[in-house]
């Protein structure tokens, strides 16, 4: 169908041109114009244009050089973190690359670019009322009535985490089966607005970033308190998806998929926070004998 | 707290995702500054009489999530090129990926040219 309309489109176009055109559909998709090239059809990668990655220290904080020449971030700024270990870890990723750049697989090097860029310019409070209002709508407070294995299930699995995250601040949460969600009282609200205050602009990206791909807020915070893994954290956010695999079998190319790019994405979301927030305090043990 | 097992095997795991990073070409592993790095870390918050040491945790949690990290990449590239590397699928692709086969008529369908 799609190279019907191709074809369409290529008969207006004189025929010194057309001859030329199997020549370059030959070469790739590359040398098309984008109103030309099919839709959903992979864009072109870009080749790894350097041989060695290093780190140095500026201005600015960390920064990471390919080949001499310095990272930049899409709005043209130097790339430059606060943390050495984030830095390397940022290094990592742009020497991992094998012959081309595949920038979807590089999730800390996005989440520093988001954090420097600010794309959607939005100061800290605007941050914070977005991430606490994911709490009104918060996966693991919406239950379901039937089947009734499921209802068991999410009983037994985000019960014992909303108890946590009520002891742990002192708030009440609840949990709902009607459409509208339970209702959230705004002493809650309030607590997690002062406890992600406390976190400094860069975290906060973080943050935002793992809350959405979550689809949890409570989820996150035990992430940012240690008290799960984000495999834990992952397997929970998708408890209803992974009921249905358990009822109707596992497709790879979809189910582990989604579940990998979850899991990579929340990874490199915890480890930025977790990097962006701590300051690190070296503590000498005294020798005893 | 979260259950994470022994820090060393963690540091195995670890070492063993750097070395799936750098593939059979290049350099070894030994060279790349992460790994320099996860010794050393490794080392230093090494502790030997425990009963919870709070720093050796946070380091621990840390490498756990850089681990899961560095497999869930690994893995989801290794599906993305197995299943989207190579654009979309033509439509006999698409059938037999769910066991179906495109019917076949003998003699064409009619609108072949």
């Amino acid at each position: 169908m799609w190279r019907g309309s191709l074809r369409s489109l290529l008969s207006g176009i004189p025929l010194s041109i057309r001859r030329e055109r199997p020549v370059l559909l030959a070469r790739g998709s590359v040398f098309l114009p984008a109103e030309l090239r099919r839709p959903y059809t992979p864009q072109p990668e870009r080749k790894r244009f350097y041989q060695n990655v290093s780190i140095s220290q500026g201005e600015g904080g960390f920064e990471i050089n390919l080949d001499h020449r310095k990272l930049r971030t899409p709005q043209n700024k130097t790339f430059a973190v606060p943390s050495e270990t984030l830095a390397l870890a940022v290094a990592t990723e742009w020497e991992s690359q094998r012959d081309t750049v595949k920038f979807f697989t590089m999730h800390l090097t996005t989440l520093c670019n988001t954090a420097l860029d600010n794309p959607s310019q939005r100061s800290k409070e605007q941050l914070i009322t977005a991430a606490v209002k994911f709490l009104e709508t918060d996966t693991i407070c919406y239950r379901v009535e039937e089947p009734p294995a499921l209802v068991e299930l999410q009983k037994n699995e985000w019960d014992p985490v909303i108890a946590w995250a009520e002891k742990r601040y002192n708030v009440v949460i609840g949990s709902s089966t009607s459409i509208l969600g339970p209702s959230i009282p705004q002493s809650t609200k309030d607590t997690f607005i002062s406890h992600l205050a406390s976190y400094n602009t860069w975290a906060l990206h973080g943050i935002e970033y793992m809350i959405t791909q979550l689809k949890s807020l409570i989820l996150s915070v035990c992430l940012l308190d240690k008290s799960l893994t984000v495999e834990q954290a992952v397997l929970l956010s998708r408890l209803e998806e992974e009921y249905q695999i358990q009822h109707w079998g596992t497709v790879e190319w979809a189910h582990d998929y989604d579940a990998y790019e979850l899991r990579a994405r929340t990874a490199a979301a915890t480890l930025f926070v977790h990097l962006c927030s701590e300051s690190s305090t070296i503590k000498h043990k005294l020798m005893q004998d | 707290m979260a259950a994470l097992g022994l820090p060393l095997r963690t540091f195995r795991s670890l070492v063993r995702e750097l070395r799936y990073t750098k593939g059979e070409a290049g350099r070894s592993y030994r060279d790349m500054a992460a790994y320099q790095y996860l010794k050393e870390a490794f080392r230093a918050h090494r502790v030997t009489s425990e009963k919870l040491c709070r720093a050796q945790h946070d380091l621990h949690f840390q490498a756990a999530t850089y681990l899961c990290l560095l497999h869930s990449v690994r893995k989801h590239l290794a599906l993305h090129q197995e299943y989207h590397g190579s654009g979309e699928r033509s439509p006999e692709e698409v059938a037999g990926l769910v066991g179906l086969k495109l019917p076949h008529q003998p003699g064409g369908k009619g609108w072949e040219s």
